[in-house]
């Protein structure tokens, strides 16, 4: 066991073994609360400014720069700016339904961090029978919190945002668990720790053996990082908030420090949604190569985190929105098939373990390829090449 | 107790139309504006919706409105030539040839021909700016964040720091006179602008390259907001949104006012009249304002700017009337005057090619939903400041 890898669980299991007996389990439990409320809402205040100074270069523009270095201490100031800010509540608002919707919309999100194993040994809330059920379970929380904050507001377009939310969030609740669904069929367990335990054999002396490199992985992980994307509201799926078209969403009316705490709950969802498919199918806080396990495993995981939310930084900044009808269309006549397909393909790999390795590939091809290309068929056939006269 | 802290109930009162779906709560009406992100402007859509889809839409406008005509007809024409800056504020040098003509006529003023070239120069530089902003501001309501905007705005930032160092001004230009224009190019303003053209017609190309064949945005444009041929010429829709529903109406080809019958260019056409033809006729109207842009100022010839017998001071057109139009980038702009022989005129009158390219707005809109409406109106191209004057 190498230091660095595991420097928080030892300095827990110090700091725990001074208090006595009884209460261990308590300062246990506090202290990976603690870790908890401190690390994510850190990065959440970190992304935010990345995420504005990516998006600043993206556009052709510096971004946030002016407070603390390079701008680095906006986050700081946007707290302080959203704790002194009046907290409006319109008079005809449901006022108690109003305030507790953006609570609702922040706990959940930490309740499914805590079963999230970050690192070797680093799990706060360790569920062997049903780790990845509960996560999907609070998951699902976040739509009633989004739905009493745009029925209680008294608002039209908290309305219609909290009508697209409600509709796109179980829609894509489907093609989510579905994809993950392939996995736990190929592990046989709801444990996060044995899926990434799973994950660890060593193919070919080097190569670690990550969920992404078997076609049903591959096509899992797509199918579950749109999913992700439409349930976090990210672009460009962000309908429910859609600031050309209904102002701000279900959200409209909060200002001051609930305003900021529905931005808080839409990040940690995501870093949550993108943490369950490190753990599902990019082999957790697993290095890729044997020779790389030296780093810690807690930097694996936060490092591909990182990664992650650059794409959809990257994809936020670059993509238009879709339609709410285009939306749904996408989800049950694109997404939902595809994740059915690809329980048909999780279980063909299975039983076609004693096959050569590039002939297992061969039915996933068929079975996603025929498909996918009907599909690129039918758009063609719906939007062919235009092409333009000029007047005489 | 203060009576306004008092907590008040919400009831649902009987309808003063039982028959009216508004009142009784199966249709929901939201008033889209005057204070909505994309609006473009202060203007207001109030839509009936079944649920998302658009039942009926009143545009409401109005709000900017300041009696720019009245207050021309008790100035002098000299004084009106600022105040049509404000017009269609992204396009003022389109706005001044406008009035500069209808004046020209009015009176029987000549143009030198550095003038001609000039305007034409000044005018297809504004078309450039605004069709290439109009395309950003676009995507801005399909949700694309603004990327797209701020590379149209990055092109548009160099096309204004031309305007700045020729007018003085970046967008209120106010740069036409009767009889010409206020002052020459400074030194090296044409080797400017021909970098600026070459550089353009790269941005164009990049721009089409990332957008034109997007999914997305040909899920979200094609087949939306579709304005047929007969509606268009019925209710008098000109510039790229007639052209973009096949109607080969360009005042540039129709009237050859100026000089423009000296360039070679072509009137591109769509034939679906929906909103990407729109999009895509402002990028292709773009490329041939390139080349006429490349052949004016290759060909521009050395000389006055403005007619010297021309008065600035002291101004009385003969008593009679005269209607001068163009081509603006949103379409066809005319003024139409009548003189008494007075310093000011005795009727000023505008048709803003942007008013009645809005008034056809519901037609477009009905039975989409509310995120078509956004974008249906982002391809209609209005600017407040000449819908209501």
């Amino acid at each position: 066991m190498d230091a660095p890898d595991q420097i928080f669980v030892l300095l827990k299991h110090a700091v725990v073994s001074w208090f006595p007996t009884p209460v261990q389990p308590w300062i246990s439990a506090v202290l990976s609360i603690g870790a908890i409320l401190a690390v994510y809402p850190m990065i959440f205040a970190l992304t935010t400014v990345i995420e504005r100074k990516a998006l600043g270069r993206i556009q052709n523009r510096p971004g946030p720069n002016r407070v603390g270095p390079a701008g680095f201490l906006q986050f700081a100031a946007d707290g302080i700016k959203s704790l002194t800010k009046e907290d409006i509540v319109p008079r005809a608002a449901d006022s108690v339904v109003h305030f507790l919707a953006p609570l609702v919309v922040v706990v959940p999100p930490l309740l499914a961090l805590a079963v999230l194993p970050v690192g070797r040994n680093m799990v706060a809330l360790d569920l062997p029978e049903t780790g990845l059920l509960f996560f999907l379970m609070v998951g699902t929380a976040v739509e009633l919190g989004v739905f009493m904050a745009g029925w209680s507001s008294h608002n039209k377009y908290s309305l219609l945002g909290a009508m697209r939310a409600i509709a796109q969030l179980l829609s894509y609740e489907l093609p989510l668990l579905l994809s993950t669904v392939s996995v736990v069929m190929l592990t046989g367990s709801l444990s996060l720790n044995a899926i990434i335990g799973h994950q660890s054999e060593v193919h070919a002396g080097v190569l670690l053996g990550w969920n992404v490199f078997t076609p049903w992985g591959a096509a899992g992980a797509v199918l579950f990082f749109i999913a992700a994307l439409a349930e976090a509201n990210r672009s460009p799926f962000d309908l429910p908030e859609a600031e050309s078209e209904i102002v701000a969403g279900y959200f409209t009316e909060y200002s001051g420090f609930k305003f900021a705490l529905f931005f808080l709950g839409e990040y940690l969802g995501l870093f949550a949604v993108s943490g369950l498919g490190i753990t599902l199918f990019l082999g957790g806080w697993l290095p890729p190569l044997t020779v790389l396990s030296w780093v810690p495993s807690w930097l694996w995981f936060f490092g591909k985190l990182a990664v992650l939310m650059g794409i959809f930084i990257w994809l936020r900044g670059t993509l238009p929105r879709l339609r709410m009808d285009q939306l749904m269309r996408f989800a049950w006549q694109f997404l939902l098939p595809m994740s059915l397909i690809n329980l048909l393909v999780a279980a063909l790999w299975q039983y076609s373990t004693p096959w050569p390795h590039l002939l297992r590939w061969l039915p996933a091809a068929i079975l996603f390829g025929i498909p996918y290309l009907l599909y690129h068929r039918a758009f063609l056939r719906q939007h062919p090449p235009r092409t333009y006269r000029y007047a005489s | 107790m203060n009576p306004a802290a008092a907590p008040r109930t919400f009831e649902v009162r009987p309808s003063p139309d039982a028959a009216d779906p508004v009142h009784d709560g199966s249709l929901l009406e939201v008033s889209l504006g005057p204070q909505h992100p994309s609006t473009h402007g202060v203007f207001r859509m109030d839509v009936v919706l079944d649920g998302e889809t658009v039942v009926k839409l009143k545009p409401v406008f109005g709000y900017l409105h300041r009696n720019h005509e009245k207050i021309a007809e008790n100035t002098s024409y000299l004084g009106s030539m600022p105040y049509t800056d404000r017009l269609d504020y992204f396009c003022s040098l389109t706005s001044n040839w406008a009035y500069a003509l209808t004046v020209e006529r009015l009176a029987g003023l000549q143009v030198p021909e550095r003038a001609e070239y000039l305007r034409v120069i000044t005018a297809e530089l504004t078309r450039l700016q605004n069709h290439a902003a109009v395309c950003g501001f676009l995507l801005q309501d399909m949700g694309a964040l603004g990327t797209p905007l701020m590379y149209a705005f990055r092109e548009r930032e160099r096309i204004l720091d031309l305007f700045e160092s020729l007018t003085g001004a970046r967008m209120m230009c106010n740069y036409m006179r009767f009889g010409g224009c206020r002052c020459d190019t400074p030194p090296g303003w044409l080797e400017q602008a021909r970098s600026v053209v070459t550089g353009f017609g790269a941005f164009l190309d990049e721009f089409e390259a990332l957008l034109s064949s997007n999914e997305i945005l040909l899920g979200r444009t094609q087949g939306i907001g579709i304005l047929p041929r007969e509606l268009a010429i019925n209710a008098g829709i000109s510039g790229p949104m007639a052209r973009a529903s096949g109607v080969a109406y360009d005042i540039r080809k129709v009237d050859r006012y100026g000089i423009y019958d000296q360039f070679e260019f072509r009137v591109p056409l769509g034939d679906h009249g929906d909103v990407f033809d729109r999009y895509m006729i402002r990028a292709l109207e773009m490329r041939e304002s390139l080349r006429i842009l490349g052949a004016a100022l290759q060909r521009i010839p050395a000389g006055p700017v403005i007619d010297p017998k021309a008065k600035l001071r002291g101004f009385r057109p003969k008593p009679g009337e005269s209607y001068g139009r163009i081509e603006s980038p949103k379409g066809e702009l005319g003024f139409y005057l009548i003189s008494d022989g007075g310093p000011n005129p005795w009727r000023y009158r505008i048709r803003p090619p942007s008013f009645i390219n809005l008034t056809i707005l519901e037609d477009l809109c009905l039975g989409r939903s509310v995120a078509d409406a956004v974008v249906i109106l982002g391809s209609v191209d209005i600017v407040l400041g000449e819908v209501d004057r």
